[in-house]
């Protein structure tokens, strides 16, 4: 059976540097106007199955809403091949895309910036199914099927006629799902849908979406920063760092065995209220590197305790170490270098 | 007197503060009757979801609450001196000596037209009496505690040349170089990713503690608060629903709010398929219901709670405000 979700070597570059008088240079004599080159995703694969919850983690300018974004199509990846449902949509343009959106729908962190102020929320849940069925669909359908899906996320029917400015933060995130069911969607790719809320209302949320996964067998591509939230949600986790994907393994092993020193870092600097687990096994000092100028070898060996020679000359793939989990990192062929 | 303390011993003691805000479409009683009190070198966490007041307590202390904000009562005792009543001209001559403050932007928080140079040396400028070339002293020794490399040479930098991580550190630099008694911290690592939020959070328990300093920590994540705080107060709709020692309350919240908040939090310790939570959403702060204002989303309101307030109760090192308040082992 073919995975909802196939990306391969996934790339993702954009050319930065203003306009051209900023980037104007006299060399060798002749007028050049070189470019330079953010590279935000370096060759990232993975599969969601169908029912899935994939989490991407990482810190900002780690890439994780770059892939999402580029998956979805917002952006025109600069290589590799993002397969749904076995279908390759790498190259696709709009009109190509449109029934393909019939099985993928996004939701957006800022559910402020990602509503249209002008429409009402009826008309924003049914947009998405009107653009799939050309407006041909029944309008008496449509509105069924509108204040069925705002009963379902929780709201009330009286709120179909309201304007988005009339609603709470919790409750605007609730259209923006109502609105990416409106098709049907076999996968939502979620860009940290609970960042913004408080935690009360994060845990609404959060229980929505899960209540909606069984119901629907939907798949999630869930984007967060927040590792609590992750373990909540993910069946599977995948931790990214400056644009490369450094370790993914089911979520338990994930977190009872991480073998990437980003990963234990990570989980080691969460704040956390249960102070049971044990604490500072691997702290960082320094921050990100420019994507603009990424590391020789390892991308991580800037800021790792462990980092050794070889980290600067050769760059680490991903390598399967077992139960699920792949890694990285060197230190897989030498344990011995590893402090544990 | 709203706490079990005396004066003296506290460094600052706030009694029943209200500030409000006059708005066109009503008075917003953000801060309504919130005391606490603080000891020379205690942190403590002020928590609460968006809308609690926390801020606007933090601001208060600082005097910093512009029209159409006012401190409509109460009482803000810094070493004695009652601040509400202080005057601007003796406020500032506290701000930034006696009372820092860090915000959560450190962007916004720092002038860009300055070199960071120029505006750690205002501080020491303002506050001291060292001249020119002891103050750059201070100002390196000062970039070199908080972790930042050839500082010398950074004096001369401008804020967009650090990165956010970097930017906070110059911040608490600045706050910590008059070595104040009070740091008010308003979400200092919201804005930070989690490895750079472990450094800050780090480097500013080790400032507070290295110069016998206390501070006001203002959050929204209990789990920061968990980890820096010794003492805790959680506020809702501008009051004060539970105070004690961050421990204890975290492990025996009494009033439905805190336990609802800290259920709501995803443990990866303890997974459950459906986490807690807690029904509906804050109330409008200028319409609030009568009696509890949290009634309408506890678990354990009865006709009581829709009649009258419950008042803080004191009880040992903890206080709490509700008519129901959970016993040790009840869950909700």
């Amino acid at each position: 059976m073919t995975a909802m979700l196939q990306v391969d070597d996934l790339r993702q570059e954009f050319r930065i540097g203003g306009s051209m008088l900023d980037r104007m240079r006299f060399t060798d004599g002749r007028l050049r106007f070189p470019d330079r080159r953010v590279q935000a995703v370096n060759g990232v694969s993975f599969a969601i199955e169908r029912g899935e919850v994939l989490a991407l983690v990482g810190e900002s300018g780690c890439g994780k809403s770059t892939v999402a974004k580029t998956i979805a199509r917002i952006y025109r990846p600069s290589g590799g091949s993002i397969r749904i449902d076995g279908e390759d949509i790498s190259r696709h343009g709009v009109r190509e895309m449109l029934p393909v959106r019939a099985k993928m729908q996004m939701i957006f962190q800022d559910p402020f910036a990602s509503l249209n102020p002008r429409q009402r929320v009826r008309d924003i849940v049914a947009e998405p199914l009107l653009e799939q069925t050309k407006g041909r669909a029944a309008r008496r359908e449509v509105a069924d099927k509108t204040l069925a899906l705002l009963a379902r996320v929780g709201l009330n029917t009286e709120h179909a006629g309201r304007y988005p400015h009339q609603f709470s933060g919790g409750q605007r995130q609730r259209i923006g799902i109502a609105r990416a069911l409106s098709v049907n969607p076999g996968l939502i790719i979620a860009d940290e849908p609970v960042s913004a809320l408080d935690v009360s209302i994060q845990a609404q949320i959060l229980n929505l979406m899960m209540d909606l996964r069984d119901e629907f067998g939907l798949a999630y591509l869930f984007i967060s920063h927040d590792l609590a939230v992750v373990h909540h949600i993910a069946d599977r986790i995948g931790v990214m760092y400056l644009g490369f994907l450094v370790e993914t393994a089911p979520r338990d092993r994930l977190f009872s065995a991480p073998r990437h020193p980003y990963t234990r870092a990570l989980l080691s600097a969460a704040p956390s209220i249960e102070k049971t687990r044990p604490r500072e096994e691997i702290e960082l000092s320094g921050e990100v590197p420019s994507a603009l100028d990424l590391p020789s070898g390892c991308c991580f060996r800037t800021r790792c305790p462990l980092a050794f020679e070889r980290c600067k000359v050769e760059r680490p793939t991903l390598r399967d170490t077992g139960g699920g989990q792949q890694v990285a990192c060197h230190l897989v062929d030498e344990p011995e270098r590893d402090i544990q | 007197m709203a706490n079990d303390m005396t004066v003296a011993d506290a460094l600052l003691s706030v009694e029943d503060l209200r500030t409000w805000f006059h708005t066109f479409s009503g008075t917003v009683k953000a801060v309504n009757g919130v005391s606490f009190s603080l000891k020379p070198g205690e942190i403590m966490g002020l928590v609460g979801e968006s809308g609690g007041g926390k801020s606007v307590v933090g601001f208060s202390i600082l005097g910093l609450i512009d029209p159409p904000g006012r401190i409509e009562g109460g009482r803000i005792l810094f070493n004695g001196e009652d601040l509400v009543t202080a005057g601007e001209p003796r406020l500032r001559q506290i701000r930034g000596r006696d009372i820092a403050m860090v915000f959560q932007d450190p962007m916004t928080s720092l002038n860009p037209l300055r070199t960071v140079g120029e505006q750690m040396d205002e501080m020491l400028r303002l506050h001291t009496e060292l001249d020119a070339r002891a103050r750059r002293e201070r100002c390196i020794r000062m970039l070199e505690d908080v972790g930042i490399s050839r500082a010398a040479e950074r004096l001369a930098s401008y804020p967009h040349q650090f990165s956010g991580g970097m930017r906070q550190r110059v911040v608490i630099a600045i706050a910590m170089l008059a070595e104040p008694k009070l740091v008010i911290a308003d979400e200092p690592t919201t804005a930070l990713d989690v490895t750079i939020q472990a450094q800050i959070l780090k480097l500013m328990r080790h400032q507070i503690r290295e110069h016998g300093a206390s501070m006001v920590l203002v959050t929204h994540d209990l789990a920061v608060v968990s980890e820096m705080a010794d003492h805790i107060t959680v506020l809702y709709c501008g009051k004060v629903v539970e105070r004690g020692p961050t421990d204890d309350v975290i492990r025996r919240p009494a009033h439905p709010y805190t336990r609802g908040l800290i259920d709501s939090i995803p443990n990866p310790e303890h997974r459950t398929a459906r986490l807690s939570q807690i029904p509906g959403a804050v109330p409008d702060i200028r319409k609030l219901p009568k009696g509890c204002t949290f009634r309408e989303r506890c678990p354990r309101a009865a006709a009581i709670c829709a009649q009258s307030e419950p008042a803080l109760t004191l009880a040992g090192e903890r206080a709490f405000a509700c008519h129901f308040p959970l016993q040790e082992g009840e869950i909700r």
